[in-house]
């Protein structure tokens, strides 16, 4: 009669065999070019702090998932994502202590508290960079210059280690001479003082030009400086349909707009689209963190809504408040109100009338 | 001093009034619990819940509250429709049915039924048919799993058995969800 | 202008493996088991005895039932059993199957006759002959084709749609009878057309058929009215709402009928059974199935009688390999996964499948990463994860506000889903529940009124009780006194006592309780009539218990 071995599950019985593994995997190779410039120009406390980092979420996931008697779901890779997005939103010399406290909070706070994978509110990266931006502002805004592997003026791996690892480094004079600021935080520190922008960006900070921005050699976040390359990895992430056009797009446009009207009517006050386009965390957080499906839309409909959002509340933090970049604060505020803008966007269903 | 407590006393005997006052006013006639209740059970009863009719275990539910001294989940012939309705009334979660058979029909064993009617007069929904002296038989779509008519048969002819799946009502179960391979 | 439809996925075709392979007869099988309902609607009752021979295309099951078509004999030969008979379902239940031992004469019964001229025939007569002949949707809906050639009064059909997409991977039983019977078929749309009537057809194929294509378009190449139109292939186009929405670029109303906006869709093969059915009078005994899948050593096409085992096609095939992990009746995306091989083909089975474990799906659920591909999949425009995540908590009441009895099972939000979540599953689970709240919640009601009226009843029989004994009371003091008086008279006769033990009588006649409480107490007139009112009450009570079961 019955043959025991003959699967008597439910349809559609084929699959086009994708995975959440596999997702998650494809964001990672999207953000590796990215990852190797962090390193190439950072030198090797980007690789300690990326390392630290995603180990610290790997832990955490895992010991969690045992204690909640959960089988464990490191092998589906979203806590390795995790790890290597929120590094990737740190300071270059970011203390070892300061990469575990967001590892664990990412991963603890922004993730597993919440039921785990797929239950988060807010992009677990993001939540705990917020929370390492707050905590521990002077940490959080110490940007070292570029200082590329193997040149000159590089860190031995040993001097990197102990940068990361006690704060100090054999060559400290060299680590107080190499301090600076990024283009954003120079832009709203001098306009502040009432300077133009063009004198801003032209005093004390040189560094600035759009060619080093867009390639990544200015000052900023590990992750946040090469828009050319995460540009890279964003356009590989459409094509491989990991990721749709809605949510990048919309974003770039919720910015971007509004900083070219402000711009063509007051340059002299507001810093050109490209500007902000190439500088801060945009490209990143377009194409990486507001793309990230568990805390975002699943509507069409939404995902544009969420985009423009992100993007607009960007512009507006950037411009107008405290902090001189705001895509972090943009895209978790815009997090939390996702499921509304999921629940008033579901699609006209099939011969529903309006 | 003497300001302070005088404007204080004098703001509080103020709401004080203020609230009596709103409490005549906008007094709402609570819908009677009780009433509610019975009307959410099958009221035919059966006394299987217990106590000695569906008033009786509504009133019950009701001087227990939501304290949950009373199982909300006694009402065997109801089942989980009633088991939802008493929780949506009560402002309590719904439970899972207390009895851990599935449900069940009477079933008269034809060959041992002697025809004594005494448990056509038992059922309460008038699901058995038969005449005096002739085989009874149950409707089975009738039938409310009560076991009213278990205790009256004098040969003990009637048996409760359960509904046996068919074709037509059997359903796609719920999916065990990705939490189903919990690690040990 | 062609348009399309919202969603869709593009599963692997996998068609290669049978779309060359001609349409072959099955050898006759040993023993068929033909079920009593292979149709939507009312299951038929068996109107064969067992020990009788049959004729190929006798009737052996029917149902008064409007929803309902009749089922025949697929050969000659004698029906051994009307029993319960596993049937192609995963539940792996039962369903009441006639059994016939073929003959292998295989002779037809004397009254099978084609109609002789159908394009002058009254449309009523062809509507009658597809009712009698058991067609139904063949492309897996079954639901009974005279009914949708039967527009309802004032209805009128401006467009047959023919579906000829068989969007479902590997199937290719529809392209073959497309291939090599499409006269067949033109002819069977023609008598549709007339039927109904209406003058415009268009046949839709999904263009990774391009010989069914060229086939049809030839054959309709001589009638006015009858367009071919090729569909670049994307699942589900067969489903009727997107192949409407695709050809027509209309969407049917939700709940609404097909014909309220002027349109009809019928299978392809169903035009081809329509017109054996209308022109040789044969009903639908047999159909084409394909049997495939990398399970299968020798993929084929076959002419199958109903009834027949799906083993017997497996075999005919060259059986199965190892490791075949998922066998299934249909196709891959909507198709039932059954794990008997006993189970027999019925009419709306298109394609016996053996699949391995590199071809199914067959990984834990994960938890749902929110990613938008099922809606972005969901040909019907609805929100499935979000459909999923209520029917797991059981928020069932808002199902209405997402549509879930919209949603038509096609599969390709678990198709799509990286998390293996299976959606389908969790819709029907919820729309059974919600069906099974509903009727659970009319059964307490039943019983409600049920126990009100017996109380009622028995409240009233005690009054009556007591009615009489104050009656008889009555007269037996009135008797006493009439004795009392009688005795001084002496010669006095009781008359008056008679007409009072009347009126008893003819209270408890007219008494519409007839339970035999105290039955024994009554004199022998009160107790027929007793009886003869619960004899009434009973055949009542069956009758309202035949009427339930049927309402069920």
């Amino acid at each position: 009669m019955s043959q025991t071995n003959l699967l008597t599950t439910t349809s559609p019985h084929v699959h086009d065999g994708d995975s959440v593994a596999n997702v998650m995997e494809a964001v990672i190779w999207a953000l590796m070019p990215a990852t190797a410039m962090a390193v190439m120009i950072f030198g090797w406390t980007a690789l300690l702090v990326i390392l630290i980092t995603t180990l610290s979420c790997l832990v955490t996931e895992h010991l969690f998932l045992k204690l909640r008697k959960r089988p464990s779901a490191v092998a589906d890779r979203s806590a390795a994502l995790t790890g290597l997005l929120l590094a990737l939103t740190l300071p270059p010399h970011s203390p070892w202590w300061m990469c575990v406290a967001g590892g664990v909070f990412a991963i603890l706070v922004g993730k597993q508290v919440y039921g785990g994978l797929g239950y988060n509110m807010f992009n677990p990266a993001l939540i705990a960079r917020v929370f390492l931006l707050i905590s521990f502002p002077a940490q959080m805004t110490a940007w070292p210059a570029v200082n590329p592997l193997f040149s000159e003026q590089a860190y031995s791996l040993g001097d990197s280690i102990a940068i990361i690892m006690t704060g100090q480094s054999s060559a400290p004079e060299l680590a107080d001479a190499v301090s600076t600021a990024t283009p954003l935080g120079q832009y709203r520190t001098e306009t502040g003082m009432g300077k133009t922008v063009q004198d801003a960006m032209g005093g004390k900070y040189t560094g600035y030009d759009e060619v080093r921005a867009a390639s990544g050699l200015i000052g900023g976040s590990l992750g946040e400086t090469s828009a050319l390359l995460l540009a890279a990895g964003g356009i590989y992430l459409l094509r491989k349909k990991v990721i749709t056009w809605h949510i990048p797009v919309t974003m770039f446009a919720g910015c971007l707009v509004p900083a070219t009207i402000f711009w063509t009517f007051d340059p002299a006050h507001y810093p050109d689209p490209v500007f902000h386009l190439l500088t801060g965390g945009l490209v990143i957080g377009a194409f990486y963190m507001a793309t990230d499906m568990v805390t975002s839309p699943i509507t069409v409909k939404g995902q544009i809504i969420f985009g423009l959002g992100c993007g607009l509340l960007t512009y507006l933090i950037r411009t107008w408040s405290g902090y001189p970049e705001g895509v972090s604060f943009a895209v978790v505020l815009m997090n939390a109100v996702v499921p509304l803008i999921d629940q008033y966007t579901r699609p006209r269903a099939y011969g529903q009338v309006a | 001093m003497i300001d302070a407590v005088l404007s204080m006393s004098g703001m509080a005997l103020a709401a004080g009034i203020g609230l009596g006052f709103a409490a005549k006013k906008f007094y709402v006639q609570a819908d009677p619990l009780g009433e509610k209740l019975v009307g959410a059970l099958p009221g035919s009863n059966c006394g299987n819940c217990g106590f000695p009719g569906c008033q009786a275990y509504a009133d019950a539910l009701v001087a227990s509250g939501a304290d949950g001294n009373v199982a909300i989940n006694l009402c065997t012939p109801g089942g989980t429709p009633t088991i939802k309705q008493i929780a949506d009334i009560l402002g309590v979660e719904p439970v899972a049915a207390k009895t851990d058979h599935g449900p069940r029909v009477a079933y008269i064993d034809e060959a041992r039924c002697i025809g004594c009617t005494a448990c056509i007069k038992a059922c309460p929904v008038d699901a058995i048919v038969g005449a005096n002296k002739q085989s009874h038989t149950v409707i089975v779509s009738w039938c409310t799993d009560c076991e009213a008519c278990v205790e009256p048969c004098p040969v003990d002819c009637i048996d409760m058995v359960p509904v046996v799946t068919s074709l037509y009502d059997w359903r796609w179960e719920k999916p065990a969800g990705p939490n189903a391979q919990v690690a040990a | 202008m062609l348009g399309s439809f919202h969603g869709g996925v593009h599963p692997h075709g996998n068609k290669g493996m049978a779309s060359h392979k001609a349409i072959e007869p099955l050898p006759m099988p040993q023993r068929l088991y033909v079920p009593l309902h292979q149709h939507a609607g009312q299951p038929c009752d068996p109107c064969v005895t067992v020990g009788q021979k049959v004729l190929k295309g006798e009737e052996i099951g029917r149902s008064d039932a409007w929803v309902s078509t009749p089922i025949h004999a697929p050969t000659s030969g004698t029906v051994v059993g009307i029993e319960e008979y596993p049937a192609g379902h995963p539940s792996g239940l039962t369903m009441l199957t006639v059994v016939i031992d073929p003959d292998g004469e295989d002779r037809w019964s004397d009254s099978i006759a084609g109609i002789a001229d159908p394009m002058n025939a009254e449309p009523a007569v062809i509507q009658e002959r597809i009712r009698w002949a058991g067609i139904v949707g063949l492309g897996g809906a079954v639901y009974p084709s005279f009914i949708k050639m039967t527009p309802p009064k004032g209805k009128k059909v401006e467009t047959l749609l023919i579906n000829g997409a068989e969007c479902e991977p590997y199937l290719t039983s529809d392209e073959r009878v497309m291939v090599e019977r499409a006269k067949e078929t033109i002819a069977g749309i023609e008598i549709m057309m007339h039927t109904l009537p209406t003058s415009k057809c268009v046949i839709g194929i999904e263009d990774n058929k391009p010989e069914a294509i060229k086939a049809m378009t030839e054959a309709a190449r001589s009638y006015n009215g009858i367009r071919v139109q090729p569909m670049p292939a994307m699942y589900p186009q067969g489903a009727r709402q997107q192949l409407v929405e695709a050809i027509t670029g209309k969407q049917v109303p939700s709940g609404a009928r097909l014909v309220d906006i002027g349109l009809l869709v019928h299978n392809v093969t169903t035009a081809y059974s329509i017109y054996e059915a209308v022109v040789h009078g044969k009903p639908l005994i047999t159909r084409v199935v394909t049997v495939s899948g990398r399970g299968i050593a020798k993929p084929a096409n076959l002419e199958t009688l109903l009834g027949t085992p799906i083993r017997n096609l497996i075999d005919h095939c060259g059986g199965m390999k190892p490791g075949v992990r998922k066998v299934i009746l249909g196709g891959p995306m909507m198709g039932l996964a059954v794990d008997n091989l006993d189970v027999p083909v019925v009419k709306g089975i298109a394609g016996v499948l053996a699949l391995l474990q590199n071809e199914i799906v067959d990984k834990p659920e994960q938890p749902c990463i929110r990613c938008g591909r099922c809606v972005q999949a969901c040909p019907m425009s609805l929100v499935p994860s979000e459909m999923a995540w209520r029917a797991k908590v059981n928020q069932l009441d808002v199902m209405p506000e997402l549509h879930l009895n919209d949603c038509i099972e096609c599969g390709s939000c678990g198709f799509v889903c990286p998390s293996n979540i299976p959606l389908v599953q969790y819709f029907r689970y919820a729309k059974l529940a919600i069906q099974a709240d509903r009727r659970a919640q009319k059964k307490l009601d039943m019983d409600k009124a049920r126990t009100k009226a017996k109380a009622a009843r028995v409240e009233q029989e005690k009054l009556e009780k007591e009615r009489q004994k104050e009656a008889m009371k009555a007269a037996m003091a009135a008797r006493k006194k009439a004795a009392a008086e009688a005795a001084p008279a002496e010669a006095a006769p009781a008359a008056p006592a008679a007409p009072a033990t009347e009126t008893v009588a003819a209270a408890v006649a007219t008494d519409a309780a007839p339970v035999a409480e105290g039955a024994a107490a009554l004199s022998d007139a009160e107790s027929k009539a007793a009886r003869a009112a619960r004899a009434a009450q009973a055949a009542r009570a069956a009758r309202a218990a035949k009427a339930a079961k049927e309402q069920a």
